[in-house]
C-alpha cells in the first residue's frame, strides 16, 4: 500500500516557475522605478498619514453636499448626453457597414465600391474607439475650455466608435434570412433593417448600450480629472487641496453613483429580456 | 385521410404602444426623461463649437500637430515612455494576479465572516477606477511609475479577485470532494484540489486584464502617474503639438499592437 507523501510532490517544477517569473519581471520593476519601499519611508508616511487623517471627519456641510449633488447629476447628465450623441455616430456607421444589408453580397460577393467603402468606415471607427476618450477630453479641452462640452464630445466620439463596432457585430451574428428574403423581394436596406434585423436584435442592442451607459458613468468621473467637469474635477481640486473630508465624501458618492448605475443598467436589461 | 383545416387566426392587432403593466414601457419613459434633462440642464457650448471662427481655430490647432516631432532624441524619448508604458502594465497585472489570488480564496470560501467582507474590500477597489486611484496614490508615492504601478494593481485586483473567486466556485466540486473526506483542511484543498481546476481559466481572465492594463497605463500618466501618459500631459500642456503627435501616434501604434497580439493569440488558441 502506497503511503501519501509527506512533502509536495510537484515543488520542483513551482520553485522553478516562481523563480522564472521574478526573473521576468525584475527588469520590469527597475524600468518603473518600483520601489514600495519608499511608501515606508519618513516622509511620505508623514504625508500619507496626515492625507489619511484629513479624511476623519467626512465633509458633510449642507452647501458641499449641494455642491456635490450638483456635480453628480453632471457627471451623469455628461454620461448620458455622451452616448446619445455617440448613438448619432453609431446608428449610421453601423448601416453603412452591416454586411447584411448589402444589396450586391446577395449575389455572391460584394461589389468593390461597397466593399471599400464599408472597409473605410470600418477604419474610421476603429480610430475613433482607439484613442481613449481621456486624450480626447485633453485635446477638446484646448478647443473649447473647461467644460462639460469637451467631455460629452469626447465619450460622444470614443463611444460611438465602440457602439457602431459592436452594433455591427451583433447585427451579423443575428439569423440573415428573413433579412435575404426582404432584401430578395425588393425591399429597401432601411425597410430590409426595420423589418428584418432590428426585431430579432432589439434586446440585445438595447442592453449592449445601456452596459455602454454605465461605462460612460464611470469615465465621465475620470474625465473631470482633465478639466471635463463634474465629480471628477471636483475630486481632482479637492486633493490637491489636501481636503481628505471632502476627498473622502465624494469617493463615497461616486461608489454609490456606481452601484446605482449597475443596479439600474441590470434591472433595465433584465426587464427589456 | 383529408387535412384537417387550421383554424384562422384571429386577427391580431399590433400591442398598443403604452401599457401602464408593461416595464419595459416605464423604463423606456425614464430614458427619455434622463436624456431630454441631460441636455437641458448642461450648458454646452455648441455655438462655440460650431461658429465659422471655432471651426477655423480647431482646423489650425488639427494643423499644428503637422507633421509630428521625429528628431531621434525625441524619439528615443517617446520609446523609453512606451516601453515604461509596457512595463508597468505587466507588473501592474502580475502584482493584481497575485493579490487577486490571495483575496479569492477567502472571498469564495464558505466561512461567512471571511467571505463577505472579502467581498466588500473587492468591491470597494473595483469600484473606483484606476486614474483615481492613481491620484489617491500621488500623495505617498510621489510622482511617477511607482504610483501609476500601485494603482493599476489596486483596481486589478478588484476585478481579478471577483473574476477568480467565481471562477473557483463554478468548477467542479468532485476533487475538492474527496480530498476533503481524506481529511484535509481548506488551505491545502484550495492549492491541490481547486487551483489546479481553474488554473487555464486563471491565465486567461489574467490576459485579457492585462490588454485593458495597457490602455489604462497609456493615459494614467495624465494625473502624474508615469509612462507615455505624463509626456503627453506635459507636452499638450506646453503647447509642443508636434510632439504631442508623435506622443499620440505612439499611444495608437502601441493598442494596434496589443490588439493585434491578443487577436492572434486567441486565434491561436482557440484552433
Amino acid at each position: 500500500m502506497r503511503t501519501a507523501p509527506t512533502r509536495d510532490p510537484a515543488w520542483l517544477g513551482r520553485l522553478f516557475w516562481a523563480g522564472a517569473v521574478a526573473v521576468l519581471l525584475w527588469p520590469l520593476g527597475v524600468a518603473t522605478e518600483f520601489q514600495p519601499w519608499r511608501l515606508l519611508a519618513p516622509d511620505s508616511l508623514r504625508s500619507s498619514a496626515l492625507f489619511l487623517g484629513s479624511f476623519f471627519p467626512p465633509a458633510l456641510g449642507g452647501e458641499f453636499l449641494v455642491l456635490v449633488a450638483r456635480e453628480t447629476w453632471r457627471t451623469v447628465a455628461m454620461a448620458t448626453a455622451g452616448i446619445v450623441l455617440g448613438l448619432l455616430i453609431a446608428v449610421p456607421m453601423t448601416l453603412l457597414t452591416t454586411r447584411a444589408l448589402s444589396v450586391s453580397a446577395l449575389s455572391g460577393r460584394m461589389a468593390r465600391g461597397p466593399f471599400w467603402l464599408r472597409q473605410g468606415l470600418r477604419g474610421v471607427l476603429i480610430v475613433l474607439r482607439s484613442i481613449p476618450e481621456l486624450v480626447w477630453a485633453l485635446v477638446f479641452v484646448r478647443v473649447v475650455g473647461l467644460g462639460p462640452t469637451a467631455g460629452v464630445l469626447a465619450i460622444a466620439l470614443t463611444y460611438g466608435g465602440m457602439l457602431g463596432k459592436v452594433y455591427g457585430e451583433i447585427l451579423e451574428s443575428g439569423e440573415p434570412a428573413p433579412t435575404e428574403a426582404l432584401l430578395r423581394n425588393g425591399s429597401g436596406r432601411l425597410q430590409a433593417f426595420a423589418y428584418g434585423l432590428l426585431p430579432q436584435n432589439a434586446a440585445e442592442l438595447a442592453s449592449y448600450t445601456v452596459y455602454r451607459w454605465e461605462c460612460a458613468i464611470r469615465s465621465s468621473v475620470v474625465l473631470g480629472f482633465v478639466g471635463a467637469g463634474g465629480l471628477g474635477q471636483q475630486m481632482d481640486s479637492a486633493m490637491k487641496m489636501f481636503n481628505g473630508g471632502e476627498v473622502v465624501t465624494m469617493l463615497a458618492v461616486f461608489v454609490a453613483l456606481v452601484a446605482l448605475a449597475d443596479r439600474a443598467s441590470t434591472g433595465l436589461r433584465r426587464a427589456l429580456g | 385521410m383529408a387535412p384537417t383545416p387550421t383554424p384562422a387566426t384571429p386577427h391580431q392587432l399590433p400591442p398598443p404602444l403604452w401599457d401602464a403593466r408593461c416595464r419595459a414601457c416605464w423604463w423606456t419613459l425614464g430614458g427619455l426623461v434622463l436624456v431630454v434633462a441631460s441636455f437641458w440642464s448642461l450648458d454646452l457650448q455648441w455655438a462655440q463649437f460650431f461658429s465659422a471662427e471655432a471651426v477655423h481655430s480647431m482646423g489650425r490647432f488639427v494643423g499644428e500637430f503637422f507633421p509630428p516631432d521625429t528628431r531621434p532624441a525625441f524619439l528615443g524619448k517617446v520609446l523609453a515612455g512606451t516601453l515604461e508604458t509596457l512595463a508597468m502594465s505587466v507588473l501592474g497585472t502580475a502584482l493584481a494576479a497575485l493579490g487577486g489570488l490571495a483575496l479569492a480564496g477567502p472571498a469564495a470560501s464558505r466561512t461567512a465572516w471571511l467571505r463577505a467582507p472579502t467581498r466588500w474590500l473587492l468591491n470597494a477597489l473595483r469600484a473606483i477606477p484606476e486614474l483615481v486611484w492613481a491620484a489617491l496614490l500621488l500623495v505617498s508615492a510621489g510622482l511617477g511609475p511607482l504610483a501609476g504601478t500601485l494603482a493599476l494593481a489596486l483596481h486589478t485586483t478588484g476585478v481579478l479577485g471577483r473574476l477568480f473567486a467565481e471562477a473557483l466556485e463554478n468548477a467542479p466540486p468532485g476533487p475538492a470532494e474527496a480530498l476533503r473526506t481524506q481529511g484535509l483542511g481548506g488551505l491545502r484543498v484550495l492549492l491541490y484540489a481547486r487551483l489546479p481546476q481553474v488554473l487555464p481559466q486563471l491565465m486567461s481572465y489574467t490576459l485579457y486584464r492585462w490588454e485593458n492594463n495597457i490602455r489604462a497605463a497609456a493615459v494614467l500618466g495624465v494625473v502624474g502617474a508615469g509612462g507615455l501618459g505624463q509626456l503627453l500631459a506635459f507636452h499638450m500642456g506646453l503647447f509642443h503639438m508636434p510632439r504631442t503627435a508623435s506622443i499620440l501616434l505612439a499611444m495608437l501604434a502601441l493598442v494596434a499592437l496589443v490588439d493585434a497580439l491578443s487577436y492572434a493569440s486567441r486565434r491561436l488558441l482557440m484552433r
